[in-house]
Order: C-alpha cells, then structure tokens, then sequence
C-alpha cells in the first residue's frame, strides 16, 4: 500500500499522511454504525424497537443526528477544572486508541504501518488510553470523575496482564509478533486458524484474551469505570459536547481495535474460512475481516445486556486470581508441548 | 483542589462534620451521592464518608420531596379528599395506601362494606405488591448493572396497569378505594383479564429467576451485602421485605388480618440465607420475588370467589367521625403502613399521622453500609426498596 502510494504521488509527507488517517475512512462510519447497532440489538433484546424514526428505515440516521447535536453544543468547562488537561484528555484517549489500527492488517495488501513487531506496538500503544482517562477524570476536579479514572487505571493495568500472556501462547505457537505473518500462517480452511491449534490451549488462551479484552474496553460486566448507576458517568461525567463525543468515539474505536486483534491471532483475520474459496482479492480479504469483527463485536454487545456488573474487588479477584494463573498455565503447556514436539 | 468539609483556614481545628461527630481523618473524604444521583431512586442525599471505595459511614439527608401530607390533611374539608393525597405517599403501589387509610376509616366509622368490595380492595391490593415489586425488582438489576430485567419488569408491569386502567381509569394515582366502598366496578371482563395476568405471569418470574435472580455475577454481588439480622431488623422496626428477608416471619396479612385475608391460603416467603447469610441483599431481593409467586396465589383464589353485588352501596352520604382516635395498620409492598387518625367530631380530619415503612426501613441502612464498598451502597440502598414520596410525605 505505502509503496503504491509513494509511486503513484511521489511525496513522503503526503503518502504518511494519507496513511495516518486511512483508518479513519473504517473508525468514523464503524462508530456511528456500530453506537446504531448497539441500540438496536438493546432494544431488541429488551422487547423495544430502538429509534425508528430518524432518516426513515428503522432510524439508521439517529447517530449522525446524534452527533449533529454534540457538535452544536456549548462548549462546558467545569470552573474547577484544570483547564488545560481537560481538554487535553479526549485527544490523549483517541490517540491511544486510534493509534493501534496502525498495525492491524486489514487486508493481505494493506496494514498501516508494516512492522515486524505489530503486536507488541498494539499491546504497549493501546496503554495509552488509560493516560488519558486518569487526565479526564483527574482534571474534572469531580470526585465521582476521579473514582472513575482511578477504577479504569487500575482495572485496564490488571487487565493487561492476562491480556499479554494470552498473546503470549499465540506467539509462542508461531514464533513471531507480525501480524501480517501470523495471518499468513492461518490461510486455508477453518482448522488452519490458530484457535484450533495445540487444541484446546490456544482455545482457552483465545478466551482468556476475549474476557480480558472486556475489561481492557470498559464493557460489562467490568464496565466500572464508567458505572452509571454508581459513578454517575465515570470519568467522562463532566465532559458534553464534541469532547464527549470523541471519548465515545475513541471507546468504539477501542472496541473494535480489540476484536480486531482477537480476529487476527484466533480466527484468521482476513483469510476465507473456506480455504481458497471467496478469497485472494483484497476486497474479500476485507469484507472477512470486517466481518469477523463485527461478529465479535456483537458478542461483546450481547454480554453487555445480559449480565450484571463486578464489584471493583471481584473485578481484581477474576484478574489476578482466575485469568492471570490460567494463561500462565497455558504458556506452560504450550512450551512443553513446543519443547515435545522438538520444534 | 478538593474541597471537603473539613478544608479550613491554617490554625483552625479541622470542622466537625455534623452527622459522623468527628472531623475526618487524613485519608477519607466526604463525597455526596445524590439528590440527583441515577441510583439513590429519586431525591435521596446520602453523604459518604470513603476511605477509597470503602464506605466509612453513610449519611442519610431527607425531605427534598416534602410535601406536608400530613398538614394538608387538617385542611382537607372532609375524609375523602385524604384518599388522592394517600395515592402520592408510594405512588408505585398507590392502592396499597388507600387500601389501609380506608381500612382505618371503616373501622372508626364502624362501616361494613360489602363482600364485592372487599374482594376487589384485595386483588388491587396484590395487583399493586406486583407493579411495586416488578419496580423494585427491575431498578435493583439496573442497580448491579444488569439493564435487560428492567425492561421485562416493566412489560410485565405493563399487563397490571391495563387491568387497573380499564377498571378506574388512572395507571398511576387512582383515587379508586373510597371509604365504603369504590369508584367504579369493575368491568364484567374483568375475572377473564385476571386469570389471563396469572397464566402469562408464573412463567415470566421463572424467565426473571433464569435471567437475573441465579445469574452467579448477581449473586457474588448481592450475596453477604449488606446483611441485616433479624433482632437488629426488629430494632430499627423494620418491616415488609427488609424484615422478612432477615428471616423473621411477619406480615401482617396472617400476622393481624385485616380486611378478608384470612379466608386465602398464602405462604409468607422468609430469607433463609441460601446464597449467603441470613438477611443479605439477595435474601431480600428473593423475598419479593416469591411474593410475587404469592400474590399471584391470592389474586386467583379471589378471583375465582369473586361476588356480586353492588361496591357502592356502603359508602356514607356524609362523613363525621364520632371524636375519637384509631390506628390501624396494613402490609404494604415496603411493609407495615400504619395511618393514625383523631377526629374531633367535624367533617374535616383533626390530625392524620402516617407511619411510613419506607422512611423506618431507610433507618437501617447506615448499619447495613458501614465497611462496605461504594458499588455496595447502591446495592443496599435498592434493596431496601424505598420511595421518596413516602419516606419524606
């Protein structure tokens, strides 16, 4: 893709930023999408029909016409706030979160940024965030805010863990952090992907990371951070208009960036799961991606209606106590199944 | 950059704060939860001594939704204009309340209503334990975090309503219960509607059970919170669900019948500690889902006995009390509803004083929260399932 572009416009500058904001063209329309989408499986999940009205067939507008109104809203800075941090956050938590689709590969001709360890620069780029959501709830000088910002540090660091070592496995079974070359590796039919292999290790490994990845995003049943009925809004309480679109914006973003790691290590990313059937041009290689995505997508949205949430102690309990041991488990397995296996 | 209580001029001892009778140590903070907080269930103010996310104390603050009911009832010109004003006491189990305040005038006007009536006044009475417990029910799942029970509870509470509305008209302040008799009859659909309500709500309790009551996330969060034993429930004068789910069997429908409820045959579910200790958040929560089970009992055991007759013919052309005093009370959804009624002889009431279950139950939760955590207060607080229209009149 880079090279194509820097034959085709011949200007670095350029082709970088073109590349830098291509993602975009896939964030923006998937946010609104998918905040739609939200609202129509809630309400279908709940004996409700959602919007029905805005843009005429089943409401689809209702989002665009929902940011329509942020961007026309006053502006509100708390008087107590600290100003400049205040403002600062939402573009911190979006840089974190809108940073790690550099590295997710798309298609087999396009990833952002081709680098040799993509997985490691999304697990360690993606910590971000949680900069950012320590600064908006710190700089709203509002306690429920502060108590928000502080469950998420705390919640997102934890969460890490399980989340690291779970990759872990998966690197351990393919011995490299390219994603591209990890996708490469699962092409051909359904049992080529890499959560049937070393059966049921990377299985388990698959839904530790899932679990984890919850709790990375915020989404229940570890949606504390941002807990209505305790802390009002979390850290995002003070925040209206554009700001508050844009953290709601870098959450969706969040989201998907987080299936869109599960789909590349567990479930062949951009490869048909029928082997060669439907695949080879790029637009297919997309629409399998995208639609993985989206499936787990779905998942995490169907969890978030169904179940309750953790108490902020249960919550550390299921990381530290329940995932953290069992992904070590399953690297031990995975290394003496390597070493067995004299690969 | 936060401003406590205790922030003060250099040199000046650190303010006491008014409520938790010393001033605050170094690590906590006061952080104030409500009266527009999503879970303190209307315009309750709690003040929250924390250290971190453990609640060192809580500090109820009442009366933003004071509305001087007992006041205004000096002035009504006669008895029967009470009855709109005990609607908006727990204006979710809004026939409850007229239920035990017409009880109390009956007795001390010394009326015999007839057997229809009285029939009636029992199945809006459970009808009114449904809607309130599906309500108590459905925010205490929104409380935890879970949103999708809240919705069944209010499509089911729905089914009640048309009920209640094709018979007097209102869904949410009746006015239905007069003193004698009642507003309307019924209409002659009426025995059908109900035994339909009860064949399509069994199951749907079950579908409540499946979804929330035995979710294990649900569990690990109700289960030993906020555990109120029973002799220290029957301190504070706990009464309905708060006391039952402590595991003492009261109610005052076997307890002290009144009306025609000795003539049904009912279970009273108690709180037995089956996920956790006796008397914790599930129990109580558990409590109310049976009672629902049971009212549901009641309804069609009266349903099917129904009588004919005419519901008005017992009310009174004019009221004037005898000077004297009563005090009776009746088992609300909260729990004891008790109306203490002195007449002077004229058409208008001398004093009405309530006692309200809510406010009472309301008491007990400073007890229940201290050493819990910020996510359990909100627990707590549902469980006990108050309405601020009651708790402040």
């Amino acid at each position: 893709m880079k090279t194509f572009l820097l034959e085709l416009l011949n200007n670095e500058v350029l082709v970088y930023t073109l590349m830098a904001i291509m993602p975009l063209i896939w964030v923006i329309p998937f946010a609104l999408f998918a905040v739609w989408w939200e609202r129509k499986i809630s309400a279908h999940m709940q004996d409700r029909l959602g919007p029905m009205y805005t843009g005429g067939w089943h409401g689809w507008s209702q989002t665009i016409a929902d940011i329509a109104k942020l961007i026309q809203k006053e502006d509100i800075i708390p008087t107590a706030a600290d100003k400049k941090l205040f403002m600062l956050a939402p573009y911190v938590v979006f840089t974190g979160s809108y940073a790690a689709y550099a590295a997710i590969p798309f298609a087999a001709s396009y990833v952002g940024s081709e680098i040799n360890i993509g997985l490691f620069y999304i697990i360690s780029i993606s910590s971000l965030v949680v900069v950012g959501l320590l600064m908006a709830g710190w700089a709203s000088n509002n306690k429920w805010s502060l108590f928000g910002a502080l469950r998420s540090a705390a919640q997102i660091v934890s969460y890490e863990v399980p989340v690291a070592l779970s990759l872990l496995a998966v690197v351990m079974v393919v011995g490299t952090f390219d994603l591209q070359e990890i996708n490469h590796l699962q092409t051909g039919p359904v049992w080529n992907w890499l959560v049937f292999q070393k059966f049921p290790l990377l299985l388990f490994a698959c839904l530790i990371y899932i679990v984890a990845s919850l709790a990375e995003v915020n989404r229940t049943p570890f949606d504390l951070p941002e807990a209505e009925s305790e802390l009002v809004g979390g850290y995002h309480t003070e925040y209206g208009g554009m700001r508050f679109a844009l953290l709601f914006l870098s959450e969706y973003a969040n989201m998907f960036a987080v299936s869109a790691i599960a789909v590349s290590l567990f479930f062949g990313g951009w490869n048909s799961p029928f082997g060669d059937f439907l695949s080879g041009h790029w637009l297919l290689d997309l629409f399998w991606f995208l639609s993985k995505g989206m499936a787990l997508i779905f998942v995490q949205m169907w969890l978030r209606w169904t179940l309750p949430r953790l108490r902020v102690d249960q919550l550390m309990y299921v990381g530290w106590k329940v995932l953290v041991p069992f992904s070590f488990a399953i690297i031990l397995g995975i290394g003496v199944w390597v070493l067995a296996a004299g690969q | 950059m936060e401003v406590t209580l205790t922030d003060v001029e250099p040199g000046r001892r650190p303010a006491t704060i008014p409520g938790l009778g010393r001033p605050l140590r170094a690590e906590e903070m006061v952080i104030s939860m409500g009266p527009q907080h999503p879970s303190t269930h209307g315009v309750l103010r709690l003040e929250l001594v924390v250290d971190g996310e453990i609640v060192v104390d809580v500090i109820p603050h009442i009366g933003y939704l004071h509305r001087c009911f007992e006041k205004h009832c000096e002035h009504m010109s006669n008895y029967q204009q009470v009855i709109p004003y005990a609607d908006r006491m727990d204006y979710v189990a809004a026939m409850s309340n007229e239920f035990g305040y017409v009880v109390a005038m009956e007795k001390m006007l010394k009326i015999q209503v007839p057997e229809r009536v009285e029939y009636i006044r029992v199945i809006m009475a459970e009808f009114s334990r449904i809607i309130s417990h599906l309500i108590a029910i459905g925010t205490y799942g929104l409380d935890i975090g879970a949103f999708t029970p809240f919705l069944y509870c209010m499509r089911d509470r729905e089914h009640v309503l048309d009920i209640i509305e094709e018979t007097c008209g209102a869904r949410l302040l009746y006015n239905y219960m007069w003193i004698g008799g009642l507003s309307h009859d019924v209409k002659p659909s009426f025995q059908k509607q109900v035994s339909e309500f009860c064949t399509y709500f069994r199951p749907k309790i079950k579908e409540l059970n499946d979804l929330l009551s035995y979710n294990k996330i649900f569990i690990e969060r109700t289960a030993n919170v906020g555990v109120l034993p029973g002799d220290v429930a029957i301190n504070y004068g706990a009464s309905g669900p708060v006391l039952r789910g402590s595991g003492v069997k009261w109610d005052l429908r076997k307890n002290d019948p009144y009306s025609i409820y000795d003539r049904f045959s009912f279970d009273i579910p108690v709180g037995q500690g089956l996920k956790g200790k006796v008397g914790d958040c599930w129990d109580r929560y558990m409590v109310r889902v049976h009672e629902m089970e049971q009212s549901t009992n009641i309804i069609e055991q009266a349903v099917a006995q129904l009588p004919e007759g005419d519901v008005q013919s017992a009310i009174p052309k004019r009221i004037r009390p005898e000077a004297g005093e009563i005090y009776v009370r009746t088992e609300t959804p909260k729990g004891d509803l008790g109306y203490y009624i002195v007449s002077d002889g004229t058409a208008s009431p001398f004093r009405i004083k309530v006692r309200p279950p809510c406010f009472i139950n309301l008491s007990a939760l400073p007890a229940m929260c201290r050493g819990a955590m910020i996510a359990d207060v909100v627990a707590i607080l549902g469980s006990i399932d108050i309405v601020l229209g009651e708790v402040d009149r």
